[in-house]
């Protein structure tokens, strides 16, 4: 589904990704762990194509498609997906405005998926404007629900959203990566940046790995990983020689 | 159906567009009365519901006496030359609709002012509404699409009495080489609102006017909303005033303006001028293309209980909003229209659906255009 080879990104003249290999196969879910500032949310958006960094060295494929430089539209057309952390609010656009262009005009499936989402109140309302943790995060799923990519990424979709939303959203994001499917016929994959790991009590992660400084620290059993990481901190991952 | 609406259907297709597109209904579907004048030719007078009649101006007069105790009495007739101009025209022109006691229109009215040889096209309109009678107006004025210079000057007196209510919404659709100058004021009395909407997203070379709200009985609200492309070459002063003169009394300001290279200047007073009173200017502007918007927005407390505050923003659209769409699959041209279109989405408070509609398609029709 995706790969990155040898992957440098530059922010401002700075370099803050160094030679970044990964690989994410169909059907499989990874996620990515480390302290705040490490580069994970960079990586997303190096991926995803947004300006404001810039790929000195490597490539990234996707679906056989060499992307590394394609315009940010066309990767999410070829089937990929982004769940912002920080999205930005847009006064006077409607999230079911944004729906209905999005979904091309399919509103029998905006109104089941923001029903799902009890998102349905939330239609008539400027995007974003006023909407606590928990309802900005709702909106981020239900437009990944409607987009359907083959390959979302997600930052930090837990953070902001109280006990009770949780589980929606945590079961809402199950299915975007196709954890309702059998193994087998599972198609859809995705990149999880989690710090709390509460996520995977909803979708089981098949791979780990933990940046630190720009760099790859660890790959590995996600939970195994995510152990370590709640009792000793990151400074474990940076004293590993195993790397 | 009255014989005088047979004449509006007299003009050319092309003429029927361009008036649809400020409102009027040519076969007055969804109406409640209609007034139609081209130039200076009254071409229809017709009021369908009970407790309204739409007359023109010159035979009203004719008709009530009583109709000198409001004629030029909130528009002063030397406020400038443009109201002296109108002031000094032997006929007037232009329309009287009075909303009797109690009257309700489920249907808007149609105003329409239609600029088509005449150098300089005058209007003194008088709307009236009394006690508890709910008025919904809508003033379509355009000129002919081979009109390609020509002014046109009207005043405009409302009142609104007690606990009634009156919108009024102007969409025009004015030529390149027009020049506008309407002059407007309204009276609203205990309990009473009034609503006024202005929407303007086709070239004029120039329009300037501030229309004033007196608040004068207990608990009257009064809310002005403009929503305008201002585009090269067209030159917009838009302002409005209101005066919060009894208690209770609340108005709003809001503009939503977009200029493609046009110069637009946004005016805003609020003034409180007794205790528990409230008002709210806002402005919010976007520069899609070098241009000029001026937001001028300024309000006036006299006394300790009043309430008053603005907010003013003028920019361009974030670059994080463009690509959060584009994130969605949107590419960048429809992502940018699609953020316009929601700037521009404004619902307005207390207006009827129809002319909410109206307003949404007016623009629609800009959107389609490009901006």
């Amino acid at each position: 589904m995706l790969e990155i080879q040898d992957l440098h990104v530059e922010i401002g003249g700075k370099e803050v990704l160094h030679d970044i290999n990964l690989q994410i196969g169909e059907g499989e879910t990874h996620v990515l762990m480390g302290p705040n500032g490490s580069g994970k949310t960079t990586l997303l958006r190096a991926i995803m194509g947004f300006a404001g960094l810039s790929i000195t060295e490597g490539r990234i494929t996707f679906k056989e498609h060499d992307i590394t430089h394609m315009p940010l539209h066309e990767r999410a057309q070829l089937g990929m997906g982004m769940l912002f952390q920080r999205p930005p609010t847009i006064a006077g656009l409607k999230l079911g405005k944004l729906l209905e262009v999005t979904s091309g005009g399919d509103l029998n499936r905006v109104t089941e998926y923001s029903e799902y989402l009890h998102m349905d109140k939330f239609l008539d309302r400027s995007i974003n404007l006023g909407f606590s943790g928990g309802e900005i995060k709702r909106s981020e799923v239900l437009q990944l629900m409607i987009q359907k990519p083959d390959f979302v990424m997600l930052d930090e979709p837990e953070s902001g959203v109280d006990l009770e939303n949780i589980s929606l959203i945590g079961n809402a994001i199950a299915k975007l990566v196709d954890k309702d499917v059998h193994i087998v016929n599972r198609k859809k994959s995705g990149l999880v940046i989690t710090h709390t790991g509460y996520i995977l009590d909803y979708l089981d992660a098949d791979f780990g790995h933990v940046m630190c400084d720009g760099v790859f620290r660890c790959h590995g059993n996600p939970r195994e990983i995510l152990k370590v990481i709640k009792t000793s901190g990151y400074k474990e991952c940076l004293a590993c020689q195993k790397i | 159906m009255p014989e005088d609406i047979e004449q509006m259907e007299d003009l050319s297709s092309t003429e029927k567009e361009r008036l649809a597109q400020t409102g009027l209904e040519v076969d007055m579907k969804n109406r409640s009365g209609s007034f139609f004048q081209v130039d200076h030719d009254i071409r229809q007078v017709a009021s369908l519901e009970k407790g309204i009649e739409v007359l023109a101006i010159g035979e009203a007069l004719k008709k009530y006496d009583w109709l000198q105790d409001y004629y030029w009495k909130l528009v002063p007739k030397d406020k400038d030359q443009y109201t002296r101009f109108v002031a000094d025209q032997p006929e007037p022109r232009g329309f009287v609709i009075i909303a009797r006691k109690g009257s309700k229109t489920l249907y808007p009215l149609q105003a329409c002012l239609f600029l088509s040889k005449t150098p300089v096209q005058h209007v003194h309109n008088l709307i009236i509404a009394e006690e508890g009678a709910e008025l919904h107006i809508i003033s379509g004025c355009a000129s002919a699409s081979y009109t390609k210079t020509g002014s046109h000057v009207g005043v405009s007196e409302f009142y609104v009495g007690k606990g009634a209510r009156v919108t009024s919404t102007m969409i025009h659709n004015w030529g390149e080489e027009i020049s506008v100058f309407p002059r407007s004021a309204a009276l609203v009395e205990e309990d009473g609102v009034f609503l006024s909407n202005y929407v303007c997203m086709q070239p004029v070379r120039k329009i300037q006017m501030a229309p004033v709200a007196y608040l004068k009985g207990r608990n009257a609200i009064g809310r002005f909303s403009s929503i305008t492309v201002t585009t090269p070459g067209s030159y917009m002063d838009l302002g409005s005033v209101v005066h919060l003169s009894a208690e209770g009394t609340g108005a709003e300001l809001l503009t939503r303006a977009i200029t493609t290279g046009g110069t637009l200047i946004s005016r805003g007073l609020i003034e409180g001028e007794v205790g528990h009173t409230k008002g709210h200017i806002e402005c919010k502007g976007l520069i899609l293309k070098d241009g000029i918007i001026h937001a001028i927005p300024e309000i006036k407390g006299n006394v300790v209980d009043t309430e008053l505050s603005h907010e003013a923003a003028v920019g361009k659209i974030a670059r994080d909003e463009i690509e959060y769409l584009m994130s969605r699959g949107l590419d960048e041209s429809v992502a940018t229209s699609t953020i316009i279109r929601g700037f521009l989405d404004v619902k307005i408070e207390g207006l009827p659906e129809v002319l909410q509609k109206q307003i949404d398609s007016a623009i629609d029709a800009a959107e389609k255009s490009g901006f």
